[in-house]
């Protein structure tokens, strides 16, 4: 890194916290190449096709290849984006096909294709208006192109599916025989452009097939796990069990002559690593290596010990941020009756089913590396910082990661593992694969937290004040400490905002008062699929009805009216009452539970009905979700995601926590750490109640109403609340 | 040193006899459509049919399995993912990341050969392996929609584009 000029370093430096503050939420700025002459313009092989603009590559036999930059992990943004361009292309959706480009021709082309990272459910709502004015750009000089050829007005053309007709003229082409005129036609300036009603389209909104799935029926779908190189090795590794713990020594010689071994290699000061010619070997000699740490005396030892930590934030004299209306802790004082409860959520792994995994390649001058990535340009990043090589020597592949949920984002540990790893072996590819047990241990986990909460109520079961105190670990604190204003973390109070738009509280009060108490712990913690909504979501809409029963109220009119000035909240709240006829008698021994949140811009809610047993076996029949995204992009996908998401937080809710012991993760597979199988899936119908005045996501928003409508299932069924979770921990009679 | 049948071809294969099968297949014999998630029997991505029983090949050692044993992958499954559990697959759109994938079809078909018209009980006693995208809902609902269709014909149900 030494001998690297200054103007590389601050240009990497720049790009580093570029990615990072995207990682972390930020959309970023993006300007199309107006400049008709522009490298952007590069005229790729005759049979590759011709590339009108940066988002749109036609054939002579007029497939059109839309690039994708945001990531495709199993959510349908792929797709999504397709569509929204093909939508202004005005092209035949049945000759679209997608190409993933890679962060170095995006830094190459100064950013032509925006942001590549996909999380915080941004994959769409935060790049439809750039993506869908370059299909369009595309289709005007196509037209154009057209206009040009037949000396014709281009307001005389028409496009459909590809084809462009001249009325008058009876003439017609397709797009395959004017896309090389169409890429030297100046670009439209992208202001210019008038894109459609939404309302008026006819691909996009529409409940359109995937155009990925043929690969993942027959084995075909490749993923980095599944990639070979030539002369590639393959590496196992084992990081220090305790957080913050460092590797003291190992014993080389105990594997000494297995096969295929090809060396043991210290990784920083932390980790250790086999590497060999196939990876079994690899993880089995490792297995084999005594190894002996040096723990973290700091750590935690055990889940009391952090839950002691969380608890003594009730009582802290400060906070770490807050909001807050007239004088709630007052008002409850004086209050005619007041509720309190407190909850807990714990630690939580991410646990996607393809492990953390990056194949590695580093020569003198050359840097590359194969990730499956949710934000390849952080990829990038860790790549060149690892390497030591500037960014333009540095090159990532993508291929789409089996699961993400927010593992695979910022953080990039197994890219510089990888790096590390292959630096011992120049020019070779080195293929790191964690086990699933390294990927249990090592992960940045959903923060564990703790709710106090307290509510007045006046004569009448009015809510007069809320008082919510969270005591917990902060993401912020941990990955992106520049985020962190003068010690408060606003984040963690997501779905309690006053302000509309993105996470906003539905409920009002006259007197509230919500605020965030920091408790961190040396375990790390990131973004976990909903990040915070999911857990202040239970202890919101959970409390919601705890409050609304101690008011002998029904939990849905109580909601309904504190929510006078939030009508989306309101509105998506109503459409799953009505849905699942709340109110209208259920069979013998069946309860329903009802919640509601905003999260990623979008407006979720959910009905449950359930059923406890009398030994206390839970049985969860059906699910309404609702969701109003503002724009919906893919009707099937949606439902797709809403479905996904009652697996997702029902496993959470059912079993899903990381228990501390000597400082070290004790659930290490999915014999301990329990998935939800197929035999627990509830009846999921999906119903989308879009507005069209906003674009919210969809890959996370459903989750966080999942568990709270279940556990408020459960508290009208046992006429017990739940407080802490999972499940399997509680005797639910 | 193993002889494996897998797909109808036989391969032979330089190995420890301790190697899970679930390795031998990926590394050695060079087919990754069979998954590791857990190295435990306890996803099911790593399913694979021996002798038409579905098994989960991370937690049988290699030097286990018999030369005549028959082993099916997700590549051999069908020619042209022509089985009806994959046409349901597709006209469903199961898949969202698809990484478990090869292991519920190959649950599923399994099933399907076994029970050709299963009720739900029998499916969520016969389909017990892990998706962490939550595509249970669409697994259910494509293996009754396969289990209607003709085995190894058509279906009018079945337009799933790009097929």
């Amino acid at each position: 890194m030494k001998n690297r000029s200054s103007k590389t370093k601050l240009s990497r430096r720049t790009f580093v916290v570029g990615t990072t503050a995207a990682g972390g939420g930020l959309a970023l700025g993006f300007h199309m190449p107006a400049d008709a002459a522009s490298s952007a313009r590069a005229q790729t092989a005759q049979n590759e096709g011709v590339e009108v603009n940066a988002w749109v590559v036609i054939k002579p036999d007029d497939t059109c290849m839309i690039r994708i930059a945001r990531t495709e992990m199993g959510q349908g943004t792929k797709t999504g984006l397709a569509q929204l361009v093909a939508e202004e292309l005005e092209c035949d959706w049945k000759k679209v096909t997608t190409d993933s480009i890679t962060p170095g021709q995006n830094l190459a082309r100064k950013r032509v294709w925006g942001e590549m990272g996909t999380g915080g459910s941004r994959g769409i709502r935060t790049s439809h208006d750039y993506v869908r004015r370059g299909g369009a750009a595309a289709r005007m000089m196509l037209l154009q192109a057209a206009a040009d050829q037949w000396k014709v007005p281009v307001g005389e053309l028409a496009v459909s599916d590809g084809i462009i007709s001249h009325a008058a003229t009876k003439r017609t082409i397709s797009y395959g025989k004017v896309a090389a005129a169409a890429a030297k036609v100046p670009a439209p300036d992208p202001k210019s452009i008038t894109l459609k009603d939404p309302r008026s389209w006819k691909i996009a909104g529409k409940a359109i097939k995937r155009l990925d799935t043929a690969d993942k029926l027959n084995g075909s779908k490749i993923f980095v796990i599944d990639t070979k190189l030539p002369g590639m090795l393959c590496a196992a590794i084992k990081d220090c069990p305790v957080f913050g713990g460092k590797l003291k020594s190992y014993d080389e010689s105990k594997i000494a002559g297995r096969p295929g071994v090809k060396g043991v290699y210290k990784v920083k000061d932390s980790g250790v690593a086999v590497v060999a010619d196939t990876w079994y070997r690899a993880k089995s000699a490792l297995e084999a290596l005594p190894i002996v740490w040096d723990d973290n005396p700091n750590a935690y030892p055990t889940d009391a010990a952090i839950a002691a930590h969380l608890r003594e934030g009730f009582d802290a004299a400060t906070n770490n941020g807050d909001r807050r209306n007239g004088d709630a802790v007052k008002a409850i004082e004086g209050a005619a009756r007041r509720v309190d409860a407190i909850y807990a959520t714990p630690f939580l792994a991410h646990a996607t089913m393809e492990p953390m995994n990056c194949i590695a390649k580093v020569s003198a001058d050359k840097a590359e590396a194969w990730v499956p990535s949710q934000n390849a340009e952080a990829s990038l990043a860790a790549l060149s910082e690892a390497s030591g090589l500037p960014l333009d020597k540095c090159e990532v592949y993508r291929s789409d990661p089996g699961g993400g949920f927010g593992r695979r984002g910022g953080t990039q540990d197994y890219v510089h593992q990888a790096v590390a790893i292959a630096k011992n072996f120049p020019n070779t590819p080195i293929k790191l694969i964690w086990s699933r047990e390294e990927d249990m241990a090592h992960d940045f986990y959903r923060p564990i937290s703790q709710a106090k909460m307290a509510a007045g109520l006046d004569e009448q079961g009015n809510l007069i004040a809320l008082h919510v105190r969270i005591s917990g670990q902060s993401i912020n604190a941990f990955l992106n400490p520049a985020l962190l204003s003068g010690g408060k973390d606003m984040r963690q109070l997501q779905g309690y905002d006053v302000a509309a738009g993105d996470a906003q509280l539905g409920y009002a009060a006259p007197n509230m008062l919500i605020e965030y108490v920091m408790r961190n712990t040396h375990v790390p913690v990131g973004p976990w699929r909903g990040v915070n909504t999911n857990q202040n979501a239970v202890y919101m809409e959970c409390f919601m009805d705890e409050v609304a029963r101690t008011a002998g109220k029904d939990p849905l009119e109580f909601r309904r009216s504190l929510m006078g000035n939030f009508p989306k909240h309101l509105a998506i709240l109503n459409a799953v009452a009505e849905k699942a006829e709340w109110g209208k008698p259920l069979p013998a021994g069946v309860h329903r539970g009802i919640a509601q949140f905003n999260g990623y811009g979008t407006y979720s809610a959910a009905v449950a009905e359930v059923s406890v047993s009398d030994a206390g076996k839970l049985k969860v029949h059906r699910m309404v979700l609702g969701v109003n995204c503002g724009h919906p992009v893919n009707l099937d996908q949606i439902a797709a995601q809403c479905e996904g998401s009652v697996a997702f937080g029902l496993t959470a809710a059912l079993y899903g926590e990381c228990p501390v012991k000597d400082g070290r993760m004790t659930s290490l597979n999915f014999d301990t750490y329990q998935i939800m199988r197929l035999a627990e899936m509830p009846k999921v119908e999906t119903i989308i109640v879009p507005t069209y005045d906003f674009w919210g996501g969809i890959g996370e928003p459903t989750i966080s109403v999942v568990t709270p409508a279940v556990l408020n299932a459960i508290h009208a069924a046992t006429g017990k609340p739940v407080r802490s979770l999972p499940l399997k921990n509680l005797k639910l009679v | 040193m193993a002889k494996l049948n897998i797909n109808g071809r036989v391969h032979n294969v330089q190995v420890e006899p301790e190697t899970p099968l679930l390795w031998v297949i990926r590394e050695q014999v060079g087919l990754t459509g069979t998954k590791y998630g857990c190295g435990v029997a306890q996803c099911g991505a790593c399913s694979v049919h021996i002798n038409g029983e579905v098994m989960r090949s991370c937690s049988i050692r290699v030097g286990d399995v018999k030369t005549t044993d028959k082993i099916v992958t997700i590549e051999g499954l069908s020619p042209n993912s022509s089985h009806p559990i994959q046409k349901a697959w597709l006209a469903i759109d199961v898949p969202q990341c698809g990484y478990c994938q090869s292991g519920q079809i190959m649950a599923a078909a399994a099933l399907l050969k076994k029970n050709p018209k299963p009720t739900d009980k029998d499916i969520d006693e016969a389909m017990t392996n892990i998706c962490r995208c939550g595509t249970y809902q669409r697994i259910r609902t494509a293996v009754h929609m396969a289990a209607e269709m003709p085995a190894g014909g058509k279906s009018a149900a079945v337009t799933g584009q790009k097929a």
